[in-house]
């Protein structure tokens, strides 16, 4: 069952680097991804903003294996910072479940 | 097991707050290139390497080592580790290097130190004090070490009365140019890439070179940077005919090297299928990114040339001795 959980929710939509709210979910980053991504980013980002955040470690391994490339978000028609977003949630990773903030 | 992705990290984050750098190099390795070219230290203008090319060797032989690694019971002793690592550097024995790929890439930026000379750029170098730009941490998303590094490192070029500074590798470039900018305040330095400094010279070529080459765009320079058109200018001035693969330019395809270091096996997998893409244009490759260079020629295995552009600029338009 998929959990909300509000504080995740709020804490990366308070963020600024975090931002998806314009993706219209078209899948074109899909499409365009060399990895060929199991996670689709339009998937991870509706995890993220409902607060799915048990969803969002689930596929911790598919947020790190990201290239950062940028072809999906160079070809995104709803201007998503894609790349961003993922840097982000590697961010918070690292910070609230690897502890890594100081190293 | 796959590579532990936290203790990977955590030892990249150590070595950066700890020693300043994530993969170690040593001094001398770092200023080796610049010997004998009588650059002078600092001044306004400085050729920055980022360490990027000379570190090459041995990100090489530890993303081998980590291949190697990935996928076997080893993994599970990765966060003992990274705790030993602490105390006793276990990142310097992981990371040998080969010298005559260190003398290849310390040619790499002689020759682009001839170029900027060549095209009278005047510039000096940070010999000695030179520090690693952080991008991989950035990457990463180690954000707070790397804010700190980065912080540390724009400190040097200040205390050095560093105004402007010119990058040799598309991941620094994106640091100084689009990264550091968002994170310190007041951050003034201007930075340009030499393909861009080189490119608006309007260099006469020395020396025709009638090559058929193909590119293979950095997706860090074409994406994030918009630098695209300068290696191409400067490859056909010296009278070079360009191929381009299907993906090229703004739509061109990563070699899967940001990868190399949590997911070696991927990363061989995106660049195996990218140089199938280059080969299907011509045997002879230019790269413009030393991780580039290296992961494609890894899964190229000397099956087609690989070179980086500036072994092919530096014989257009420097007349050697």
């Amino acid at each position: 069952m998929l959990k909300a959980n509000a504080k995740f929710a709020e804490r990366m939509k308070a963020g600024t680097e975090f931002n998806a709210s314009a993706c219209i979910n078209c899948g074109s980053c899909t499409a365009l991804c060399p990895l060929g991504i199991d996670l689709h980013p339009r998937t991870l980002f509706r995890y993220v903003l409902i607060g799915a955040r048990d969803r969002v470690l689930e596929n911790t391994t598919n947020i790190f294996s990201c290239l950062l490339c940028k072809m999906c978000e160079d070809n995104c028609p709803a201007d998503v910072p894609i790349a961003e977003n993922i840097r982000s949630l590697r961010s918070y990773i690292n910070r609230d479940v690897f502890g890594l903030a100081r190293g | 097991m796959p590579l532990p992705i936290h203790d990977v990290l955590g030892v990249f984050s150590d070595n950066l707050r700890i020693r300043r750098y994530v993969v170690p190099l040593s001094p001398g390795k770092v200023d080796a290139w610049a010997k004998g070219l009588d650059i002078p230290f600092g001044g306004e203008t400085v050729l920055y390497t980022g360490q990027m090319y000379q570190l090459m060797p041995a990100i090489d032989s530890m993303s081998q080592l980590m291949a190697k690694f990935e996928n076997s019971s080893i993994t599970r002793f990765f966060g003992v580790g990274r705790i030993l690592n602490r105390i006793v550097n276990i990142s310097w024995f992981m990371s040998g290097g080969n010298g005559k790929e260190q003398a290849r890439y310390n040619g790499i930026l002689r020759n682009i130190a001839a170029l900027l000379k060549m095209a009278g750029v005047d510039f000096g170098y940070l010999h000695g004090k030179e520090l690693y730009s952080g991008a991989l941490v950035y990457d990463e998303g180690l954000d707070q070490v790397f804010a700190e590094h980065a912080r540390r490192v724009y400190r040097v070029f200040k205390e050095n009365g560093v105004k402007q500074v010119i990058t040799v590798d598309p991941h620094t470039t994106n640091m100084l140019k689009s990264v550091y900018p968002k994170i310190i305040d007041g951050y003034d330095l201007i930075t340009r890439s030499y393909l861009e400094v080189l490119a608006e010279k309007d260099l006469k070529c020395a020396k025709q070179l009638p090559l058929e080459l193909v590119i293979h765009d950095s997706c860090v320079y074409a994406r994030h940077e918009n630098i695209v058109d300068e290696p191409r200018r400067l490859l056909k001035t010296a009278g070079s005919t360009i191929h381009l693969p299907e993906l090229s330019g703004k739509l061109t395809q990563c070699c899967g090297g940001p990868l190399e270091s949590l997911f070696p096996g991927k990363a061989h997998e995106v660049a195996q299928k990218r140089v199938a893409q280059l080969a299907g244009c011509g045997n002879s490759i230019v790269t413009m990114c030393p991780i580039c260079m290296a992961n494609l020629r890894r899964a190229a295995n000397d099956t087609i040339e690989i070179k980086d552009i500036s072994e092919h600029l530096v014989n257009g338009y420097c007349v050697i001795d």
